[in-house]
C-alpha cells in the first residue's frame, strides 16, 4: 500500500557538538503529534545523536562543516530521518557497522554508533562516498511503538 | 541534585558522582575531566556513577562508562554503575556492559 507523506521539515546546521541536543530535541518535538511512547522518543532521539555525532567526530573530524537532516513523515505513522553530511566519507561501511569498530580509540569512542543505529531503527541505511560524503536514513514506525 | 551538572560525594572511601542531564559527545569531554580529576587526586577504594538523574544517554556515554572502568580498573579501584533509567539501561544492555561492569539497580526494580 502506498503511503503519503503528512509532514517534512529539513534543517541545516553547522557541525558542532553543541548541536547533537538540538538535533535530537528537534526530532523528538516532530515526533510529538504521533504520541510515540517514552521508549520509542528515546530510541529516535539516540539514533540521532548517533549519527549527527558520527557527522561532527568523522565526516568532518572536529572541522566547520554543514549537517543536513531531513525528518518527514507519513499517513502510516512511520517516520524517516536522513542525516547527511559532505564530509570525508567512509572507507570500509561494514567495518563501520560492526560493534565495537572505532577508528578514534583515543577519543574514547565506543564503537557502538552505527550498531546503535540498527538496533533502535526500523530500517537503516547508509552511502557513502570517500571526498564526498556519508548519508544515513532511519525509518521508525511509531503507530507500532503507541500499541505496544 | 538533579541539574545539568556533575557534583562528587566522597564518603568512607567511596566516591560517588552524580551526573544529570544527557550524556552525549558534546557533554562527555567535560564529565571524564572532572571525573578523573577527582579520581587521581582523591583515590578512592570504590567509584560510583549515579545515573539516575541521566535523561539520556547515547554510545559516547558508553565511551564515557567503559573509560571510566578501564581507569579504575589500573588504578585499582573498584567500579560501579547505579540507577540508570530504562532508556540508560537499554543502551548499556546493547553493548553488553552488564558483563563487564556492576550495574545497581534498587530504586527501579521496586514494583508500585
Amino acid at each position: 500500500m502506498k503511503r503519503n507523506k503528512t509532514n517534512e521539515v529539513k534543517i541545516v546546521f553547522d557541525s558542532k557538538s553543541e548541536n547533537e541536543s538540538l538535533a535530537r530535541y528537534i526530532c523528538a518535538a516532530f515526533c510529538a503529534s504521533f504520541n510515540p511512547t517514552v521508549e520509542a522518543l528515546a530510541d529516535i532521539k539516540c539514533t540521532v545523536s548517533e549519527a549527527v555525532t558520527n557527522c561532527v567526530v568523522h565526516a568532518y573530524k572536529e572541522t566547520a562543516g554543514k549537517i543536513y537532516l531531513t525528518l518527514k513523515s507519513y499517513d502510516d505513522a512511520t517516520v524517516t530521518v536522513t542525516v547527511r553530511d559532505r564530509g570525508c566519507g567512509i572507507e570500509d561501511i561494514s567495518r563501520a557497522r560492526e560493534p565495537l569498530f572505532t577508528t578514534d580509540a583515543a577519543g574514547e569512542r565506543s564503537g557502538m554508533g552505527f550498531p546503535i543505529m540498527e538496533s533502535l531503527s526500523e530500517r537503516f541505511k547508509v552511502v557513502s562516498k570517500i571526498g564526498a560524503g556519508t548519508c544515513v536514513t532511519m525509518q521508525f514506525n511509531l503507530n507500532k511503538s503507541a500499541q505496544l | 541534585m538533579c541539574d545539568n551538572n556533575i557534583s562528587f560525594e566522597y564518603k568512607n572511601n567511596c566516591m560517588t558522582a552524580y551526573v544529570g542531564g544527557d550524556i552525549d559527545h558534546h557533554r562527555a569531554r567535560g564529565l571524564r575531566e572532572a571525573m578523573d580529576e577527582r579520581l587521581y587526586s582523591d583515590r578512592p577504594v570504590l567509584f560510583v556513577i549515579d545515573m539516575s538523574c541521566v535523561s539520556f544517554m547515547d554510545s559516547s556515554g558508553l565511551g564515557l562508562i567503559l573509560g571510566r572502568f578501564t581507569l579504575c580498573r589500573e588504578l585499582g579501584i573498584e567500579f560501579k554503575l547505579s540507577e540508570p533509567s530504562a532508556e540508560v539501561q537499554k543502551i548499556l544492555d546493547l553493548a553488553g556492559t552488564h558483563r563487564l561492569i556492576c550495574i545497581e539497580k534498587t530504586k527501579t526494580d521496586k514494583k508500585s
